[in-house]
């Protein structure tokens, strides 16, 4: 009787829980635009771009505990796809539902390409190998305007194609009940959905046996392969999975900023990506999630208010607001590792 | 034949460079079994200090023995003291935590002590001051060299030796390779490992020291931002060598280097003009990747079994 | 489990807080307090970063108009106006400069003075266009800037094509150089300019002996200076920053490489001369507009500048100055600040700036596009002579 009752009851729960979520995210971009102001709107945005990619490399390093120093590659991949499919580059126009697939899986195969001379290699070489292969990318990106131009150098790629559904371009501007709705909305809601979209398919993974056989080799490789697990296989797996979600994001943050150029994918940001991860919660979806949040919206608080709180207090500015950001973000590193060595959100701390 | 045999010795005084950088890496990793991201750093400061010590000495008439001599070991006692709190406040509350807790640490101390610099010393490029008279020297009458560019190649050679003759044939040494194989048996058998490791600190810093003076009067040119390429470069070379293996950073340093220059040099040609020196760091990461493929553990590194 | 609890409610509760704080972002006003109209100037450039310097130059420039014409009280359609300025940091990267585009946008300002690198300008520029705000760059030079086809995007300094062919012009003509090796920094200012140098070059019969490459992160060029050394040419151009040039300068002559030396307008400063040191005798470089006391209000603008801000001027501060000038005697011809309004007037403008006569061709470049030329000597920058006014 009660195992009858208890789950329609939880059914109920959930049903209406995920209806009060749905309709504040819905909400969530009004909110923010009106009580912040449109430019927060957009750094929200990119927020969730980094969401997804903290996502992506959260399955590498996270769930297979593989280190990748070299993870903006794979977002350069897909950024560039995006760009050279849909720009007047070689004047080619491809709808966003061709292109959405051809990164993903042009950015899977390069990970299956930087994690094939890899499989041997112990965690801290692995990690130069991968940061090798992120300056790879950029330099070939940076060059390859000569012989052939393809991603025109330097210089980047400008006037990227918007998302277009038919013949309504991301980019146009219209008006409902009086609320103006730009192209910053519309990037927002594809980019929740494609949040969710990836959040269910890392938790179906997390629980399949492909997921337990990460979480084997992270914690003890030679006794994975003795249990007959293919390391190969999986660890390849792992490597082209994080890449397609990188790809991915490449692509939305293509054709949401309409230009590329090789500078937005040095190094550091595969370090940021990666501390984003690590921070948050290693190997933890929500707490991934947690630390891109953190990472790309509170240094941009600390942008806005540095100057003025320290005019309002000291009269003059002492310390310029980027030395700030970046010291206390130095500092938010090694303070959250030493208290919370898992991370700021982690199932293993209690 | 005379540009190839220049374009040796330009690699051997940029490998010299990586070389000195990559012994500091090498130690740590050996010992603690983290990659110190913050060396490169320390390198920098070295060179900060370095510059802002030879700027105040300047007021005064000082022979120039006395200047060089202020010079350096003032670099090199701040830095050690440097490495020593970096080491005692970030890295011991570390020792058993997950494997890459450190390593984010070491990116945290890293963005901190660059942005103090900036804030110290500003975000210009300063002309590093010339204390004595740099010469050229020509070898064999085809190549050249200069004053500075030897002492590095020298330095770090020395340093090589000295090391290995340190780590393999004292008793210290015996300490520091029992801590780095096991540092719970070592400290049963009685072995002070906070001061090892702490040692490994500083003098993995004083050679940072004296790396970042030797590169500044090398290039002529010191700023806040100069140690962070370097730095992965040095990792690079401790990692191509073999991780964890004195000579093997050496090795793996003056490689990097020859690999560097000879690669800028000649890439055109290899490659039938495909590439140019804009490819020069993709050839470096490909050599290392072929290396690690047929040897995972790096030219000289050692096998590591795998336990069955 | 229960300092759990509280950690994440300390730390959500530190999180709503901080939002808070920065919606005390102060909104902008319509009015003064006199009762004026307050009109919106945007600047954007790298108010932080490595050419910090040379952004504040700018906003320096900017603000110097602005105080200059809410002195001479202004009216627009019957209003009385006051000016301000709103500006934001674009720290020089790219990965920024959308960002703080934004936010100049929702400051509502009336027209943009900026960016500063190329690199910024072109990607903020498609934000400025798609609200319909006209952006003048003070020092953009990248050609693509104003390839885009914006009819609100101007720049009031000679671009990349120009000082490119001025430079080879240069270089085959007064320095007789036939076999040139040319080396660039591989960012888009130093390739663009490398680009339309060599182009130039061979149109005029010479011969590229090789071109070589570097990036803005490297100290140590001996390798592909060892490689030009084989080479025999008779001169280097360079196209990139001072930080790099001055010790290339040095390693050339450890090397023993006696050949000329050419290179564009990032390493015509006092920098380089610094960082070069002896080594920087007899370089040749180039300089978009003309010098100072060569400018038709150069002298008299340098000190009223000095007086204002107790420094200096960089290199850019006076064509921000024309640039923001340009911009009000468009509103002012129009007689209103909106930007659809005032949008023609500007791009048929001719304006007596301190640093020239200022008109836009249909691209929205500048019309004069002088570029000057300059040689160290006796550690000091000597002014040669000025070439293609097209």
């Amino acid at each position: 009787m009660i195992s009858k009752i208890l789950p329609f009851h939880k059914k109920l729960k959930f049903i209406h829980g995920l209806f009060l979520v749905i309709i504040a995210l819905t909400l969530l971009p009004f909110v923010i635009e009106e009580s912040f102001g449109r430019s927060w709107l957009r750094i929200f945005d990119y927020t969730l771009i980094y969401v997804l990619l903290a996502l992506g490399l959260n399955i590498v390093v996270g769930f297979a505990g593989l280190l990748d120093l070299g993870y903006i590659a794979f977002f350069a991949v897909g950024a560039y796809s995006w760009a050279i499919l849909a720009s007047p580059q070689f004047d080619i126009h491809l709808s966003f539902l061709v292109i959405l697939p051809i990164s993903f899986f042009i950015a899977g195969f390069f990970g299956v390409l930087l994690g094939a001379p890899t499989l041997r290699l112990r965690g801290d070489y692995l990690a130069i190998v991968t940061l090798g292969f992120g300056e790879i990318i950029r330099i070939f990106l940076n060059n390859l305007d000569h012989p052939v131009n393809v991603t025109n150098g330097p210089v980047g790629i400008n006037m990227i194609d918007p998302v277009m559904i038919g013949t309504f371009s991301f980019n146009n501007k219209i008006v409902i009940f009086g609320i103006q709705l730009t192209n910053l909305h519309f990037y927002y809601y594809l980019l929740v959905i494609c949040v969710i979209l990836v959040i269910i398919i890392c938790q179906r993974l997390e629980n399949s046996s492909i997921g337990r056989a990460w979480v084997a080799i992270r914690e003890d490789e030679v006794a994975a392969e003795a249990m007959g697990i293919n390391t190969r296989n999986v660890k390849l797996l792992a490597f082209a999975m994080g890449a397609s979600f990188g790809g991915v994001s490449g692509a939305i943050f293509s054709s949401f900023q309409g230009f590329v150029s090789p500078e937005s994918f040095i190094l550091i940001e595969s370090i940021m990506v990666l501390c984003m991860v690590v921070l948050g919660g290693m190997g933890h979806i929500y707490g991934v999630v947690l630390g891109a949040f953190i990472l790309v919206i509170l240094p941009e608080i600390i942008r806005s208010v540095a100057a003025p709180i320290q005019e309002s207090i000291f009269g003059v500015v002492l310390i310029d607001p980027e030395s700030l950001r970046m010291i206390l973000f130095g500092l938010a590193l090694i303070l959250v590792m030493l208290y919370r060595p898992t991370g700021l959100w982690n199932k293993k701390n209690v | 034949m005379d540009i190839f045999f220049q374009q040796i010795i330009n690699g051997l005084v940029i490998g010299s460079v990586y070389a000195l950088v990559a012994l500091g890496y090498t130690m740590v990793y050996g010992i603690l079994g983290i990659i110190n991201f913050a060396h490169g750093e320390v390198v920098m400061i070295g060179a900060m200090i370095a510059l802002s010590i030879i700027l105040f000495l300047f007021q005064f008439d000082i022979p120039i023995y006395l200047s060089l001599a202020l010079v350096f070991f003032g670099a090199i006692i701040f830095c050690s003291l440097l490495a020593f709190c970096i080491e005692k406040v970030a890295y011991k509350p570390l020792r058993n935590a997950p494997r890459l807790a450190p390593l984010i640490t070491a990116i945290g101390v890293s963005i901190l002590l660059q942005n103090i610099a900036m804030l110290i010393w500003g975000r210009q490029y300063y002309s590093f001051p010339q204390i004595f008279n740099n010469d050229t020297y020509q070898i064999f009458g085809i190549a050249n060299i200069t004053t500075i560019q030897i002492i590095i190649i020298l330095i770090s050679l020395v340093t090589m030796f000295f090391l290995f003759y340190f780590i393999n044939k004292t008793q210290y040494g015996m300490a520091m390779r029992a801590t780095s194989e096991d540092k719970n048996a070592a400290k049963l058998m009685g072995i002070e490992i906070n001061n090892v490791i702490s040692i490994t600190f500083i003098v993995g810093a004083s050679l940072a020291a004296v790396a970042g003076i030797l590169i500044a009067a090398n290039y002529g040119i010191a700023h806040y931002s100069m140690g962070f390429m370097l730095g992965l470069k040095a990792f690079t070379a401790a990692v191509l060598g073999g991780i964890g293996n004195i000579v093997g950073a050496v090795i793996g340093g003056l490689l990097l280097g020859l690999i560097e220059s000879l690669g800028a040099g000649y890439i055109e040609k290899l490659t039938f003009g495909f590439m140019g020196s804009n490819y020069q760091d993709v050839i470096a990461f490909l050599v290392l990747v072929l290396v690690l493929v047929i040897k995972p553990n790096g030219l000289v590194g050692e096998k590591s079994s795998t336990k069955v | 489990m229960k300092t759990n609890c509280k950690n994440n409610l300390f730390f959500f509760l530190c999180l709503v807080s901080s939002f808070f704080i920065a919606s005390c972002d102060s909104n902008n006003s319509q009015f003064d307090s006199e009762g004026r109209k307050i009109v919106y100037i945007g600047h954007a450039g790298p108010l932080t970063g490595p050419i910090a310097h040379l952004g504040k130059d700018n906003e320096n420039g900017v603000k110097l108009a602005i105080q200059e014409a809410n002195d001479k009280n202004i009216s627009l359609d019957g209003e009385t106006i006051v000016f301000k300025v709103v500006s934001v940091d674009d720290e020089g990267k790219e990965s920024k400069t959308t960002l703080v585009a934004q936010k100049l946008v929702d400051s509502e300002v009336s027209g943009v003075i900026g960016h500063l690198n190329s690199g910024t300008t072109i990607p903020a520029s498609k934000i400025y266009h798609d609200e319909g705000i006209p952006q003048i760059s003070p020092s953009a030079t990248n050609v693509n800037y104003t390839n885009q086809g914006f009819p609100g995007a101007f720049r009031v300094m000679a671009n990349d094509k120009q000082q490119g062919s001025a430079l080879a012009n240069f270089a085959i003509n007064d320095i007789n150089a036939s076999k040139i090796a040319v080396i660039d920094d591989r960012t888009a200012y130093g390739k663009g300019l490398a680009d339309i140098f060599e182009d130039t070059v061979q149109s005029l019969g010479g011969i590229i002996s090789t071109r070589e490459f570097t990036d803005v992160t490297k100290s140590d060029f001996t390798a592909i200076l060892t490689k030009i050394k084989g080479l025999n040419v008779d001169l280097i151009f360079y196209a990139g920053m001072d930080v790099q040039g001055g010790p290339m300068l040095k390693q050339l002559d450890n090397l023993g490489l006696n050949v000329n030396f050419l290179t564009g307008d990032g390493c015509q400063t006092l920098q380089f001369i610094e960082l070069a040191g002896k080594s920087s005798q007899g370089v040749y470089a180039s300089s978009p507009g003309v010098p100072l006391d060569k400018m038709p209000g150069g002298i008299a603008f340098n000190l009223k500048y000095e007086q204002t801000f107790n420094q200096s001027i960089q290199i850019y501060g006076p064509y921000a100055y024309d640039a923001t000038n340009t911009l009000i005697d468009a509103m002012i011809k129009a007689n209103s600040y909106l930007p659809e309004k005032y949008l023609p007037f500007l791009k048929n403008i001719q304006f007596k700036g301190v640093t020239g006569d200022i008109s836009f061709d249909a691209k929205g470049d500048i019309n004069r596009g002088s570029i000057s030329m300059y040689q160290v000597k006796n550690s000091k920058w000597e002014y040669l002579k000025t070439l293609g006014d097209n």
